[in-house]
């Protein structure tokens, strides 16, 4: 049982790190404002949550994984509002290359 | 487990910090809020990765904490820009 879970960890924290590397690659090369932030809200979203998922399984107590899970949902709802506030000034701004 | 989590926050951290060249090249101010706002929620992975790691919680309250903090970066620049548009004439106005 314990191997399955510290199997499951390492798969979804690879994942995770995975998807902070792609959000970085495409923060670097995408073109216009609209489309890096588009990569940058799959990091926060996705990466957080497959780190956190995968972190689950070694908190060792109940509360540490409800903290963990918060810490996601305040991450969520953070760049859900940051990312919309963030495209209308870039939208405002013009496209720029 | 806990040397591959801790290879885990440090992988994360390279990552983040590769995309701080975007706030070196820009060209817009949004661009180089979203390469801080990555850095905020790459802070929070990597204190859960090695809170975990080395067996102290408490630094799952102190990403807990960082990831309130960075938002509010976020929203004290929507903020700015809007107050610089209100006040500075815009490139296609008449005036």
């Amino acid at each position: 049982m314990s191997a399955i879970l510290d199997l499951f960890t390492i798969v979804a924290v690879s994942a995770g790190v995975l998807f902070f590397l792609a959000g970085v690659v495409g923060l670097l090369r995408f073109p216009d404002a609209l489309t890096r932030l588009h990569a940058l809200t799959k990091a926060d979203n996705v990466g957080l949550g497959l780190i956190v998922a995968g972190l689950l399984p070694q908190a060792g107590s109940v509360l540490v994984g409800l903290k963990l899970m918060l810490v996601w949902l305040a991450v969520l709802l953070a760049g859900a509002t940051v990312g919309q506030l963030i495209a209308r000034v870039a939208r405002r701004a013009g496209p720029q290359p | 487990m806990n040397e591959f989590l801790l290879a885990a926050a440090a992988a994360v951290m390279i990552t983040v910090v590769l995309g701080m060249v975007r706030i070196l090249r820009g060209p817009g101010d949004a661009d180089r809020v979203m390469a801080a706002q990555l850095l905020g929620t790459g802070g929070v992975a990597a204190l859960l990765l090695s809170g975990i790691a080395r067996g102290r919680p408490a630094s799952v309250d102190l990403a807990l904490t960082l990831a309130v903090l960075a938002a509010f970066v976020s929203i004290a620049f929507v903020k700015g820009a809007a107050l610089a548009q209100d006040t500075a004439p815009r490139p296609g106005d008449d005036a």
